[in-house]
Parts: C-alpha cells; structure tokens; sequence
C-alpha cells in the first residue's frame, strides 16, 4: 500500500490523532485526502472510514487504499447504526455544515465520542477586523470573502460550549490553540481562550 | 453451439474451443477458451422452480493462481459482454472489452492475479442459453429455456468457482449488469468474497431501465423473422429487430454531451440533407453501423433472457423492501464507483447501495468519477477511474496479505 504524501500532520490532526485509541473504529467526516486516516491506520492500527465531498479527495483517498465515500456530514451520517464508531472525527468542516447542531448529534448517536475542531470567530482579530474595519472578517486561517466562503455556521468557543449543553454532552476534553499551535488553557467557561484561540478541539461524549 | 450464429462464426468458435475441460494456462496469450459442464450430480435450481443442468459455461482465465488459491478476481461482464475480456473476440476480432485494464503491470495484473470470467447463464458465447440445443429435445432451447436471473447467474459462477477450487475470491468485479452479479455475490455468498467493486450499476434496475428494455425486446419480436422464438428452426434470424433493440440502448449506454461531441448534427457523406430517410447524419449512420454489427455477434433470444434477468432484479424486495438487509454482517470491502454523466446508472443508484452499506456500517468506499461519457465510461479510458480502482485493489491486496505491485504500472492504451 502507498502511503500518502509526507510532511507532518497538520497541528489539530495531530492532536487528533494522539487522542484516539489504538484499534479502535474511526469515521472521519470531512477527511479531505486522508491524511488523518492514514497516519491513524499505519501508527495506531486503527479500523478507519471517511466521508469526504470533493472527487479529487476521495479518490485520492480510495488511491491510497483508504475506504472514503463521497458524501457530507449533512447527508450521509443519518444512515449509520448507533454505536458503529469509537470516534466521529469532524476537524475544521462544523461551520460549513447546514445544520451543525443535527450533524454533531448523529455524530454522537454514531460515536462513543466525537472529536470536534473549528476555528473560533470569538477571537480578538475577528472582532476586531468587524469593529473597525465594518467588513467580514478576513484572517489567515479565515481566508474566504463573505460572498464565497463555504463557511456558512460560524462560531465561537462560547457558542460551541453553549450547544454542548443545550444537547445534553459532556465534553470530556477541550484544548485551544493560537495561531502558531501552541495549546492554551479553556476552561468550562471559555475564558480568554474565547479571545486568543484561533481554534478549538473537542472531544465529547454521550452524557450517560 | 449457438446455431443460430453464421457458420465462420461458428467455426472461429470451434476452433478456439478446447476440449470439455482443460486446466487454465499458465499463459496468458495462449488461455484457451475453457468449456466445463457443471451440475451434473446436481442440477441447478432456478429462481424460476426449474432444475437445470447439467449446464455448459464458457470461460477464460489469466495470470495464474496462487499456492493458497488467495488471489482469484472474478469478473462479471455486461449485458451484451462476454468472457473476452482481453482478447480478440472469435467473430468480430476487435480487442476484448477490458484490454486495458488486464496485463503485466495493469489494474489487473497478470502478474498477481488469476483473472476468471465466465459467459453468463443465457449468453449466446458458449455457456448454456436459449441458442444452445436442449438436451431433453434435441432442439434449439428457444422461448421454452427457463426464464433466468441474476441470481442464477451468479449461482452458476459459484459452481465453476467451486470447480476450479477455490473458496474465497479476493474481488469480484464487474460494471452495469456485471456490478449486479457483483452485488448479487456480495448478498448470497458474502463469506466467498474478500472485495466487490460494483461499477456503474444498480442494487435494482429502475422502471426507466426496464422501459429501455421493454422497447428492445419489442423490436425484436415484431421481427417477423423472429417466428414468435422459433427462428433458429426456420433458419432464419431477426436481424432488423435485433438491430433496432440494439440502437436504442446505444442511445442509453451514451451521454447528451458525447453525442454532440463526437457527431453534432454533421451529415454522413454529403453536403447537404437529402429530404429523404437515409442516414443524412453522421449519429444516424453511427447507429445504424452499431446495430448491424451487434447482430453478426449476439443471438436475439439471448437478448430477451438477459434483459429480463437485469429487469427482475431487485435486492432490497429479496430482503423485506430493505436493501441494508443484503448486506447484514458483511465482511467484505466494497468499492462502489459511479459516472457523473451515467443517466442509465445514476449515481443515486450508487449511492443507495453506499447508504446501505454505511446502515451495517460495511467497509465501503464510493467516488462518482466526472466524465461526460456516460454508462460507457467504466469501459473507456478514464485515468481518475483507474487509479481508484488501483488505489482500493491494492489497499484490499495488502489487507489479504497479498504482495504489493512490482515494477512500473501501466495504464490506458
């Protein structure tokens, strides 16, 4: 089998990564090339499947002996059985669902634990870039205009938090990140993370 | 034999026959045209109640199998296929359908595999069918062969599977009425295959398809020289309908675009139109070449069996209306692959199969290829097609401890 394209995995997939068991089942929503189930499924011997929406990433998955359907997290995931995953992955692909609050319940009706990473609109450049400048926010990891981002569900930490509640989850793990990777404090309430984490990681549960 | 084939045909035929059985070669070249009775001690039962046998199947092997008999791909050919799969046909002696694909280096890779395709129960290249003579006769089957399926396909697959001595296939592949024997093996003999890629095809054929159908069979039973079956007695064949059926599912193999592509409405020959009814353009003249080709090749009868077979299938009603139900504790890796402009196949056609795959949580992968060549596009060269395909055989080889491909791939023509 050949392996995918070198070079390291990116900052969030690798703290990814280093969360899930090995062996364990795995879907990862939204997984582009496959690069995170790949590194998973040669590291961790891990049992992966992915969901991606672009024919040039599946088939660059499939390519490299990957099991990848063409799909989204909006259509495809209402179609698994309950419990066919230890981990739902969902990295950097929340805020360009249509209905994220539905796509992070099935990922926990699917999953034993979902792992969520979005970027967080809660940062301080983010307001800022609204409060003075009046645009739409355009950052480095933000880099669409408003009229062509597939970035339709914005959200902030705060926000993200706020849904974990609403639907009963308990979040057993939250780490922020700024823009260089390194990891800041978050604590239940958010916090400053809210203003200097460029984005956030989750790992959430079924309450029980 | 198929009588009802023209005697050079017949002849080619006979001469690249072998004896009732002869072992696979070892070359690929040199594979003879293999013909095996099976069922002998044990008729096949049909879905149809009738007990068949013993039944003839003609078939052709390349590359060679392995000490744990681990490395066999069955492939299953289409509606008007066969298991010429890359070698000159005996009668038309154009290269077989899959000639790219199968060779030293190639997606199929003689070097690591032992290929196996087999003439479908009902086909007129040499497996029984309703051109064949019936044994409890002495006359040409006719309408009186048993109305087949797809699953009855398969189930005689599977005896010259078990004929050859082998238990698990590592894939089954196969595209349009192939990728329905594909999923159909999926379903009734889950535990015999490792990998199943289903291509361009269906888990049931649409009220669409069977309309397509219905219009060829028509065509050809308004033949008068179709004899209401009974042509072969007369001597007679019925080319015109046979032709016909075969321009109108040329039609449905293609796509809109293609056809604009490769013929617009230039004229055949000619400046101007004649004000007439001969083929004034190049995609009438095209058709016209088509139909009347398919009838030197293919026997009428066959015609009208297999596209009732493709008709009557439909997994999802064989399992309570629930199509994740024929695939309930699969094992098996599936690639599942679809064309963007296939509107005989759609793609989600494909995708219900998918969906019904992830609802057992089954091993599935599914890429809609983009092509604007239509149904035929998983017979042409489609380079993002191949190298899916590439990428999941040797992803599921490494998985059936398989070795991994030596030297440089070789791909398209």
């Amino acid at each position: 089998m050949m392996t995918l394209a070198n070079g390291p995995l990116r900052v969030d997939l690798k703290l990814i990564a280093e969360m899930v068991e090995p062996g364990a089942r795995v879907l990862d929503v939204g997984c582009g090339e496959g690069a995170l189930l790949d590194w998973l499924g040669r590291n961790r011997g891990v049992d992966g499947r992915g969901i991606e929406l672009s024919m040039e990433g599946v088939s660059a998955g499939v390519g490299h002996g990957l099991s990848v359907i063409q799909g989204d997290a909006d259509t495809d995931l209402k179609d698994y059985p309950s419990g066919a995953f230890d981990y739902v992955i969902l990295s950097q692909t929340l805020q360009a669902t249509h209905e994220p609050r539905k796509v992070l319940e099935n990922m926990l009706r699917i999953g034993r634990h979902a792992i969520v990473s979005f970027p967080n609109f809660g940062h301080w450049r983010v307001r800022a870039h609204l409060l003075f400048r009046g645009t739409m926010p355009v950052t480095d990891t933000l880099t669409y205009q408003w009229y062509d981002t597939p970035n339709i569900h914005f959200c902030t930490i705060r926000d993200f938090l706020g849904l974990c509640d609403a639907l009963n989850v308990r979040v057993d793990k939250a780490i922020a990140l700024d823009r260089d990777g390194r990891v800041l404090p978050l604590p239940r309430a958010a916090g400053i993370a809210n203003l200097f984490a460029d984005q956030a990681l989750f790992v959430l549960s079924r309450e029980t | 034999m198929p009588c009802s084939l023209p005697a050079s045909a017949r002849k080619m035929i006979s001469n690249l026959m072998s004896a009732a059985d002869t072992p696979p070669s070892a070359d690929p070249a040199l594979s003879p045209d293999h013909r095996v009775e099976l069922g002998l001690d044990r008729p096949i039962r049909l879905d149809c109640g009738v007990e068949l046998g013993p039944v003839t199947v003609a078939y052709r092997t390349y590359g060679h199998l392995n000490a744990d008999r681990s490395n066999a791909i069955l492939i299953c050919h289409a509606l008007t296929g066969d298991h010429h799969v890359a070698d000159p046909h005996p009668i038309t002696g154009k290269p077989g359908w899959w000639v790219d694909l199968v060779g030293p280096g190639r997606l199929l890779d003689t070097d690591r595999y032992f290929l196996i395709c087999s003439n479908v129960l009902g086909g007129c290249m040499g497996t029984t069918g309703p051109a064949e003579i019936d044994p409890a006769t002495g006359r040409p089957w006719g309408l009186s062969f048993p109305v087949i399926t797809i699953g009855d396909m398969v189930e005689v697959q599977a005896r010259l599977i078990d004929h050859l001595g082998i238990d698990q296939l590592f894939c089954v592949i196969g595209g349009s009425m192939g990728g329905m024997q594909v999923l159909e093996w999926a379903h009734s003999h889950p535990e015999r295959v490792f990998a199943a890629i289903p291509i361009a095809s269906a888990a049931r054929h649409s009220a669409q398809n069977i309309a397509f159908n219905e219009v060829g069979r028509q065509a050809i039973m308004a033949d008068p020289d179709w004899c209401d079956g009974d042509y072969q007695s007369h001597g007679l064949r019925p080319k015109r309908g046979l032709a016909v059926a075969r321009m109108a599912a040329h039609i449905t193999y293609l796509s809109e675009p293609a056809l604009h592509q490769k013929f617009g409405r230039n004229l055949q020959n000619r400046e101007h139109i004649t004000y007439g009814f001969d083929a004034d353009f190049q995609v009438e003249s095209y058709l016209r070449h088509q139909g009347s080709t398919f009838v030197d090749r293919f026997d009428a009868n066959s015609y009208l069996f297999i596209t009732r077979a493709m008709d009557y299938f439909d997994l999802a009603a064989e399992n309570g209306g629930v199509l994740a139900n024929a695939f309930r504790g699969t094992r098996t890796r599936f690639c599942v692959v679809s064309f963007s402009s296939d509107w005989l196949f759609p793609t989600p056609e494909s995708r219900a199969v998918v969906h019904a795959l992830n609802a057992v949580a089954a091993n599935v992968s599914f890429v809609e290829i983009l092509s604007d060549k239509g149904h035929d596009a998983f017979l042409l060269d489609e380079p993002e097609f191949h190298a899916t395909l590439a990428g999941f055989l040797d992803g599921a080889a490494a998985h059936r401890g398989l070795p991994p491909p030596t030297g440089q791939r070789r791909y398209g023509r």
